[in-house]
C-alpha cells in the first residue's frame, strides 16, 4: 500500500516525526541486540558486519536528534523522547535473540522501512498546502537528507549480504 | 491507504458486525458518502475478484477481499495501539485515522514490535467502539 494522504497540521507532522522517532530508536535497539549477540557468539566477527552494526546505531542516533530538532521548533504538544526510548529499550531488553530475524536481513528491513517512511512522510509533505511552523524547505532538506542516508544504508546493507552470504 | 482499501475495510467490519452480507446503506453510512458512489466502488471491488455482490442481498468479501480487508484493519489496529501503548495519546481513534493515509503497512509492521497485539487481531476489533476490544484507552470513553 501506498501513502496518498497530506500533512494536515503541525500537530499530525510533530506526531510523524515523533514516529519517526520510534522507528529510529527501535533500529538503533535492534543493531545493538545484534551486536551484542555477535560479540558474545563469535569469537571472531567479520569486521564488515561489526562496523555495519555500530554504524547503523550511530546513524540512527544522529537521525533522531535531527527529528528532535524539527519537532522542537513545531508548535505541538509530544512525548518526552525519554520516556519512548525507555519503553523501546525495555521492549528489546525481553525479547530473546531468537525471536530476531537473521542479522543482515533483519538489518537491511531496518533500513528499507525507514527509507519508505522518509520517502512517504517527504510524498505527504510535499502533497500539503499547510503552512506549518516551521520552515518548510529546512524540513525538507533534513528529511531528504535522512532519506539519502537510509537509501545508502540499504545499499551497504546489500553489500555486505554479498560478501558474507 | 486508498479508496479501495477503505471500502474492503467497511465492507469486513459491516459483515462482522451483521454477521452477514453488508447491505448497501450500511456501507454507505459507515463511509459516508451516497449508494451511488458504494454501488460504483463495489462494482469495481467485484471486477477485480475482491467482493460478490447479490441485488437486494448486499456485498461479501472474497477470500482475496477479506484478506486484504485484514491486513488493513491490522494496520490500523497497530497504529491504535501503538498511540495509546507508546504516545499514551486521548484521541488515539482520531489521530490512527489521519495517520493510516501517511504510515505504510511495511512501517506500521516495525511499530508492531513494541505493542502487545493479540494474536486474534483483528477479529477483537469492536466495531462499535472503533478500537481492539482488549485496548485500555488512557482515559476513560
Amino acid at each position: 500500500m501506498s501513502l496518498r494522504g497530506a500533512v494536515t497540521s503541525d500537530h499530525q507532522l510533530a506526531r510523524l516525526l515523533q514516529i519517526g522517532i520510534v522507528l529510529e530508536e527501535v533500529v538503533e535497539a535492534r543493531a545493538e541486540r545484534h551486536l551484542e549477540t555477535l560479540m558474545a557468539e563469535e569469537s571472531d566477527p567479520h569486521e564488515a558486519v561489526v562496523a555495519l552494526l555500530e554504524e547503523a546505531a550511530a546513524e540512527s542516533h544522529e537521525h533522531r536528534e535531527r527529528l528532535s530538532e524539527l519537532i522542537d521548533d513545531l508548535e505541538a504538544d509530544t512525548v518526552a523522547y525519554e520516556e519512548i526510548e525507555q519503553l523501546v529499550r525495555e521492549r528489546y531488553a525481553r525479547t530473546e535473540p531468537e525471536d530476531f530475524d537473521d542479522l543482515l536481513y533483519d538489518q537491511l528491513c531496518n533500513e528499507e522501512t525507514a527509507y519508505k517512511f522518509y520517502d512517504d512522510l517527504i510524498a505527504a509533505i510535499e502533497a500539503s498546502n499547510v503552512e506549518f511552523s516551521i520552515d518548510r524547505s529546512r524540513l525538507l532538506q533534513v528529511l531528504r537528507e535522512i532519506r539519502s542516508e537510509e537509501a545508502e544504508g540499504v545499499e551497504d546493507v546489500t553489500k555486505v549480504m554479498e560478501e558474507y552470504p | 491507504m486508498n479508496t479501495a482499501d477503505q471500502y474492503l475495510r467497511a465492507i469486513y467490519l459491516v459483515q462482522l458486525r451483521d454477521q452477514g452480507s453488508a447491505a448497501t446503506g450500511k456501507l454507505a453510512d459507515a463511509l459516508g458518502v451516497s449508494p451511488a458512489s458504494v454501488n460504483e466502488m463495489v462494482g469495481k471491488l467485484e471486477a477485480d475478484g475482491l467482493v460478490e455482490h447479490e441485488k437486494y442481498q448486499g456485498t461479501t468479501l472474497t477470500g482475496e477481499g477479506k484478506q486484504r480487508a485484514r491486513e488493513v484493519l491490522q494496520t490500523y489496529c497497530i497504529l491504535e495501539r501503538f498511540l495509546v501503548n507508546v504516545l499514551d495519546v486521548e484521541a488515539y481513534r482520531e489521530e490512527a485515522t489521519t495517520l493510516e493515509s501517511v504510515i505504510d503497512e511495511t512501517v506500521a509492521e516495525r511499530l508492531d514490535t513494541i505493542i502487545d497485539r493479540p494474536a486474534e487481531c483483528p477479529e477483537c476489533f469492536d466495531v462499535e467502539a472503533g478500537r481492539c476490544t482488549y485496548l485500555e484507552p488512557p482515559t476513560a470513553d
